[in-house]
């Protein structure tokens, strides 16, 4: 048999149906839903009297636009438009039978933290949401896309995809990191080495021993943002790390299915000599703290670098870069560590989990946000807020000056109140620093959660490692 | 879905690279729970002021862009989210074609299921076009999916590449649904097998 990469064996696992043209059935293991990307879908089974053919794969959690403040377990205290979308995944979750977590629920969280979480992610799966930052998932060596609603439809039908192949990317980060430089840093470095175009059309493996070294947490970091650089997927094989997460979660296989499950993912790895239509290689010692300057994930330069130019890029970039220069309020040649900053966020998908809290709080131990700073974190979901409670972290938080929030996606995508107003400029730990992404003319500069806490404290972007 | 078949219109330029779906249709807009009703939103932080004035320099502002049915794109268009909001903005705008040089891959599919069809060509052709589009409402472009050819205004004829099986679900409007639960049985076999080899998922 010719040696295979880990995407071609689980795509292998998963064909229903292949046809002439190589147009595949996928099989779809796991489907998370949310209130924004799904009453559509649930509305187009209703008009074709369409059932749910596997309620017990579904997962649905409200996550996108819920309020982070406490009360919000009355509709009342939400904007009526949110209100209505949560009511609709309330009323859809019970009409077809799929497992729930409302808001009343401490379980409750962003989607792509509560799959993993609640053991519901495994290795080797197929999963799929409404929801582009689903390459989340693929930490566990789980192929993990996001889909449009049409799709979602499609999986709530028939539990599958239409699917094409997708190519072979190989993302290599060598040796170790250093000391302040975190799974972000590796995940925006390499946006910033392929550009946000430089994965599309393929599924992208990251290998290495500074990915090896990686947390579960770090790891899920570093596919979320798979998709910024255009990736379909993003893929991590699995190994003790994965093994040791996954045992023991609520809906992880126990006893006899354990030991069949571990036979099958111990042999989830791409063998050697398989092919890899791109390769890209990244010194993990090279890798320093990383901000952006822009407004696209590629927009990413060393914290020691200036704002650049628009005639330092070529073809369309060109203009792209001036555009962004000037949303952004940037003069090319500024120091990044001159940029001044009023809002700090940690929080999303990207970035809320337990490990991200431990790592700000540890730069804001017994320190104080400069004045007048707005800095929030908003937990992932709410065992990592409990968690955190558990450990001290939220007090750390609080007597520094951040508001302790609620679990939900607030402002990564800023659809419920949490929002940058007109100008504002926020360090934030999310994954997109889009024009308008945090709030109508807000400026977003994508970081790590140590970097995130260290400009709180100056107000300003700042090299994490003068603090350390 | 609504079939595309032939489609002469109007061509907007739009040469910025990156185009993201926060720009195609801001979050403010994702908590509709309908499918229609997007267009007056289409692009709208580009395209209105603060006050809902119009931008008049937008491109879909100008006299000559505002009955525009295909749009000629720069680099990368769709990246982001996956909000299928975004074509279907798209669409009830009024748009049917979208030529860039690539797409992003969750935008690309969306297009399809909802009768849209993106035409990736190479950087120099997509220049040409381009500049073809630039020359406003009386250069009309054709596209014809049977045949995969773009033909420009002064006739010159770009040949496109399409998966064979989104081109026949495009031509006759079909929905993917429908045609995979005809494969319901194969579905069932699949099930049955994997359930056996992987009883735990």
């Amino acid at each position: 048999m010719s040696p295979k990469t880990l995407y071609d064996k689980i795509w292998d696992a998963h064909v229903v149906h292949e046809d002439a043209d190589g147009t595949c059935l996928l099989y779809i293991d796991r489907h998370l839903v949310h209130e924004v990307t799904s009453p559509q879908a649930f509305e187009g089974l209703r008009m074709t009297g369409r059932k749910v053919r596997a309620p017990e794969k579904t997962i649905a959690v409200p996550d996108h636009n819920v309020p982070t403040t406490a009360g919000r377990e009355d509709p009342k205290n939400m904007t009526e438009d949110s209100a209505i979308q949560v009511a609709a995944l309330d009323k859809n979750a019970k009409e077809f039978g799929i497992h729930y977590y409302p808001v009343s629920d401490v379980r409750q969280g962003i989607v792509h933290i509560v799959g993993p979480e609640q053991g519901w992610t495994l290795p080797g799966m197929t999963v799929v949401c409404g929801d582009s930052h689903t390459a989340t998932h693929g930490a566990f060596g789980a192929l993990a896309h996001g889909i449009g609603t049409s799709e979602v439809e499609h999986v709530l039908a028939t539990q599958t995809l239409i699917q094409k192949k997708s190519k072979n990317m190989k993302v290599e980060i060598t040796g170790k990191l250093k000391p302040g430089v975190t799974a972000k840093d590796i995940t925006l470095a390499v946006i910033g080495e392929t550009g946000t175009a430089g994965g599309t059309g393929y599924v992208i493996e990251y290998c290495g021993e500074a990915i090896r070294d990686l947390s579960m947490e770090g790891r899920m970091t570093v596919c979320n943002m798979a998709i910024e650089g255009g990736a379909r997927a993003g893929l991590i094989a699995p190994d003790e790390t994965t093994f040791e997460y996954v045992k023991g979660r609520p809906h992880a296989p126990k006893g006899a299915q354990w030991e069949a499950a571990m036979d099958w993912w111990k042999t989830l790895f791409t063998d050697e000599d398989a092919h890899f239509d791109k390769v890209v290689t990244l010194k993990g010692e090279e890798i320093e703290p990383v901000v952006t300057w822009g407004t696209s994930p590629e927009d990413v330069l060393p914290i020691s670098a200036v704002v650049p130019a628009p005639e330092d890029f070529t073809g369309g970039k060109i203009e792209a870069a001036r555009r962004s220069i000037d949303y952004m309020g940037l003069e090319p040649g500024q120091k990044l560590t001159d940029i001044e900053i009023d809002t700090v966020f940690i929080g999303s998908c990207t970035n809320g989990r337990i490990e991200d809290l431990r790592a700000a709080a540890e730069i804001l131990k017994g320190k104080k946000i400069k004045d007048g700073m707005r800095a929030m974190v908003v937990p992932g979901s709410g065992l990592v807020r409990a968690q955190a409670e558990e450990e001290g972290i939220a007090d750390v938080f609080k007597e520094a000056g951040f508001e302790w929030r609620l679990a939900g996606c607030s402002m990564c995508l800023a659809m419920n109140p949490d929002q940058l107003a007109e100008h504002e400029r926020c360090a934030s730990t999310s994954n997109r620093n889009f024009e308008g992404r945090q709030g109508f003319k807000g400026r977003t500069h994508l970081v790590s959660p140590a970097m995130a806490a260290a400009a709180a404290l100056t107000g300003k972007l700042t090299d994490v490692r003068e603090m350390m | 879905m609504e079939k595309f078949e032939k489609l002469t219109g109007i061509a907007a330029p739009m040469p910025l690279v990156n185009i993201d779906t926060d720009m195609i249709i801001p979050k403010r807009f994702l908590k509709s729970i309908k499918r229609t009703g997007f267009g007056v939103s289409l692009f709208d932080e580009m395209r209105y002021n603060r006050d809902g004035s119009e931008i008049a320099d937008f491109v879909l502002n100008q006299p000559q862009y505002r009955e525009a049915e295909i749009l000629v794109a720069g680099d990368n268009f769709g990246c982001g989210s996956s909000r299928e909001h975004a074509p279907w903005a798209i669409k009830d705008f009024g748009i049917r074609c979208i030529i860039s040089t690539s797409f992003a891959d969750i935008f690309y599919n969306n297009s399809f299921k909802n009768g849209i069809l993106p035409i990736v060509l190479p950087q120099e052709q997509v220049d040409v076009l381009m500049k073809d589009a630039e020359k406003g409402s009386n250069a009309r472009m054709t596209i014809d999916l049977e045949n995969q050819v773009v033909t420009s205004s002064d006739g010159e004829e770009f040949p496109f590449e399409v998966d064979s099986f989104k081109k026949h679900c495009l031509l006759n409007g079909l929905d993917d649904i429908g045609l995979t639960m005809e494969k319901a049985s194969s579905i069932d076999t699949f099930e049955a097998q994997a359930s056996q080899a992987r009883p735990w998922v």
